[in-house]
């Protein structure tokens, strides 16, 4: 994908992101405690005269505040305004990785230089479209490093589709693979709506009627679907319609558990449907468990309304889609 | 000490009072920390925890295992679903390596929405503390 932001973002790897920051605060024995406390952490190191602060505090004594970052350097700034107005507004941290040269003990003053490691090409996530930035610190007090701090960050536009709100009671349930959707609130999203064109609005309107209509090429008598300008043998393109009655069985069909869309709830099966007609289409099956599809079941045409929804969890229109059934016969056990 | 040993789980239960503390210990005010309303408006379901406190949660699971002589030497981590208030983290370890009193721990951290974290600790234990087995030698013990 061409990114000519990319370029001009790159340009500031190398470059200073903090030049001599100085920690707010010496390493106290206070702000040890409050961290332990909050950490559930225990360990007897981190108390006493010869207690040291833990390790994975080191982020902590440099961190700005409230009161932000005194010696932050323009470069940063410059690139994380530069993805502010490219609409990338949101932060997330996503990487840390620290080295511990030797343990800070209280009274020691720490300093630190960042510079800009890296800028990663666009890269779309869950959360959204943005760019990783990734930052190296090095620690010191005096002149000695004491640790070493690598950062990166998504600095993304958030995604229209932003999670929901989990539901009351909170408790997901946790299954291999609802992750993703389980974070993106999911199953209450719209399906998403059909690109309607000239080449296939005759489709369309035939579903909005209640009936599956497949193309014929009026020179060659050829069926086809999808819908198409042109007929697949002759060329022709004139055609007609012709309404399918509907029955069909399993040509084919792949259960998907990843990845989820918000749209669905995996795991699920898709279908290929070779229609009584001969053509096939893609669709579900509904009434039936996913591992219960199987290539060669009889199924029946259902039209099924989707409720609305949409982008914003409201207003959106009803969908209604062409799915299959087990057909009545075939469906008792 | 050896590699292929499993460490206990630890189970962390991710409280509100957890997160915020965690961000206020850390010196990390962002809003999605501490504020639900603002959390939501930029499009998260809640607050979250954030990264030093997982830090620092990777940090204490290892040192409760290997007792407070054991020196961290590396942590580095990388987060996926986020621990929202009300979820459990679950906290796994397994040593990689061992290189004389050096081991190379990974960790994951699952939460009921995923994994949150998944990262590699590097850490010394001396050998007095490893197992009471006396020297481990270079490349494990078998």
């Amino acid at each position: 994908m061409d990114d000519e932001l990319h370029a001009r973002l790159k340009a500031y790897e190398g470059r200073p992101a903090a030049v001599a920051g100085v920690g707010r605060d010496p390493v106290n024995a206070p702000m040890i405690r409050h961290w332990c406390e909050a950490m559930g952490d225990r360990n007897p190191a981190y108390t006493g005269p010869d207690a040291i602060a833990p390790p994975t505090m080191l982020q902590a004594w440099i961190m700005g505040g409230l009161g932000g970052h005194g010696r932050r350097a323009h470069a940063y700034n410059d690139l994380l305004s530069l993805l502010d107005e490219v609409g990338c507004t949101s932060i997330v941290a996503t990487d840390c990785e620290q080295e511990y040269a030797r343990a800070l003990r209280p009274g020691d003053e720490v300093a630190f230089d960042t510079v800009i490691e890296s800028v990663s090409p666009r890269k779309t996530t869950k959360l959204g479209t943005g760019y990783f930035v990734t930052t190296r610190t090095d620690v010191r007090v005096g002149e000695t490093v004491v640790g070493t701090h690598r950062f990166r960050v998504l600095k993304y536009a958030p995604s229209g589709r932003g999670p929901e709100p989990r539901r009351a009671g909170g408790s997901e349930e946790k299954r291999d693979g609802k992750a993703a959707e389980a974070r993106d609130g999911k199953a209450s999203r719209a399906r998403p709506r059909p690109v309607v064109n000239r080449d296939n609005a005759g489709f369309w309107e035939g579903v909005r009627r209640g009936r599956l209509l497949v193309q014929r090429c009026t020179a060659c008598d050829t069926l086809r679907f999808p819908w198409l300008p042109g007929c697949n043998a002759c060329g022709s393109e004139q055609w007609d319609t012709v309404r399918a009655t509907g029955d069909g069985t399993v040509f084919s069909y792949v259960v998907m558990h990843h990845p989820s869309f918000p749209a669905f709830d995996p795991p699920y099966a898709v279908v290929l449907v070779e229609l009584a007609e001969g053509v096939r289409m893609v669709s579900n099956v509904v009434d039936v468990p996913y591992d219960k599809v199987r290539i060669g079941m009889p199924v029946e045409l259902e039209f099924r309304t989707y409720g609305g929804g949409g982008e914003a969890g409201e207003g959106g229109e009803e969908l209604v889609l062409p799915v299959f059934r087990p057909r009545a016969a075939e469906a008792a056990p | 000490m050896k590699a292929g040993d499993e460490l206990p789980p630890l189970e962390i239960a991710v409280t509100r009072t957890l997160i915020v503390a965690g961000a206020l210990a850390s010196r990390d005010y962002q809003d999605v920390h501490h504020d639900p309303e603002l959390a939501r408006s930029k499009g998260s379901p809640d607050i979250f925890m954030n990264i030093l406190t997982t830090n620092g949660l990777v940090g204490r699971y290892l040192t409760d295992h290997f007792g407070p002589a054991a020196v961290l030497r590396k942590v580095a981590i990388r987060l996926g679903a986020p621990n929202y208030p009300g979820d459990t983290m679950v906290l796994r370890g397994r040593v990689e390596e061992v290189v004389g009193d050096t081991a190379v721990v990974r960790v994951t951290g699952d939460n009921g929405i995923g994994r949150h974290v998944s990262g590699t600790v590097t850490l010394t234990v001396p050998t007095a503390a490893a197992d009471g087995n006396g020297a481990v030698p270079p490349g494990g013990a078998g």
